[in-house]
């Protein structure tokens, strides 16, 4: 088993197996239409939880959970999770755009990604207790660190 | 010295004075011996972890999680000193069993989402933040002896 980021002990990311897509593509097919529910309630929660994360969102009225702006917000991240689903095979090339947004324009600190990864996973675990097994678990794990890997590709 | 509120204090003994420990012990343990395979490394004398179906039915991980979940209640009783109560536990994870102090966060996170999954909407974000809070300096206690 190869790792692929030895130098980045922070973005350890770990090859997805063809196992792996393809739980990340049922779970995500019965969790889909809850999208923005997900997304609202993983990052009203990373507010809470890591008050660090609010020094992203100084410019907004309200950050309380299940605000207009969380709600907003929350549905966009999720959209984008959704389109890596879709872009499984290939996250690389599929999030360039959201990549090149994250390191010139958004400039997210990495360490971030895991921090917003572990909410979303906590929302699936209260959402989906049956569904969420320790098996969907870690290939949601593994997918979403591929895909932070994925943004965060263009930062240096 | 970590200071805790009142409200943090009772959020802590409500969580686990109404937890199941040989469902949710186990289920903590079992989840990170899945979420995480490298961490079946200090479970080489269990039997057969060869796969999910075969850690899910252990019957020594299903003791083992249930002893695992029980050694919190001693951070539970002693909030205000959680260092002190765990320098003799720290001191035996580092010098007879050897675990990688890494790993104490891998656990506290399979713990978060087992009981996130139990607690369901119960689960607010004020009561993530204070069992993360609690895990937190435990994972930190159980470190302090490592040398």
């Amino acid at each position: 088993m190869f790792f692929t980021a030895f130098s980045r002990p922070a973005m350890m990311t770990f090859p997805l197996s063809a196992k792996d897509k393809a739980t990340v593509k049922t779970f995500w097919a019965k969790i889909s239409s809850s999208g923005e529910e997900i997304g609202t309630d993983a990052l009203s929660r990373m507010l809470v939880v890591y008050p660090q994360t609010k020094t992203y969102f100084s410019h907004w009225k309200d950050l309380s959970p299940g605000s207009a702006p969380v709600v907003k917000h929350g549905a966009t991240v999720m959209a984008g999770v959704g389109d890596a689903v879709a872009k499984i095979d290939d996250l690389t090339s599929g999030l360039l755009s959201l990549s090149e947004l994250h390191a010139f324009t958004l400039r997210v600190d990495p360490s971030n990604f895991k921090i917003l990864s572990h909410n979303i996973l906590v929302v699936l675990a209260i959402m989906f207790p049956t569904d969420f097994t320790p098996e969907v678990h870690v290939a949601m794990d593994k997918f979403l660190a591929a895909v932070a890997r994925a943004l965060s590709e263009k930062y240096r | 010295m970590v200071a805790w509120s009142d409200q943090e204090r009772s959020i802590i003994t409500s969580i686990f004075s109404n937890l199941d420990y040989n469902d949710v012990g186990p289920k903590a343990l079992i989840r990170c011996l899945i979420v995480y395979p490298w961490t079946q490394r200090y479970f080489a004398s269990f039997g057969n972890l060869y796969n999910a179906d075969a850690i899910k039915t252990n019957p020594n991980i299903q003791a083992h999680g249930t002893k695992v979940l029980h050694g919190l209640d001693r951070a539970v009783k002693n909030m205000d000193d959680i260092k002190t109560t765990y320098a003799e536990l720290s001191v035996l994870h580092s010098e007879k069993l050897h675990v990688d102090p890494d790993n104490f966060k891998l656990l506290a996170d399979c713990l978060t989402i087992v009981i996130a999954a139990k607690m369901g909407s119960g689960f607010t974000p004020e009561i993530q933040a204070t069992f993360q809070k609690f895990l937190a300096v435990v994972v930190s206690a159980l470190g302090k002896q490592y040398h």
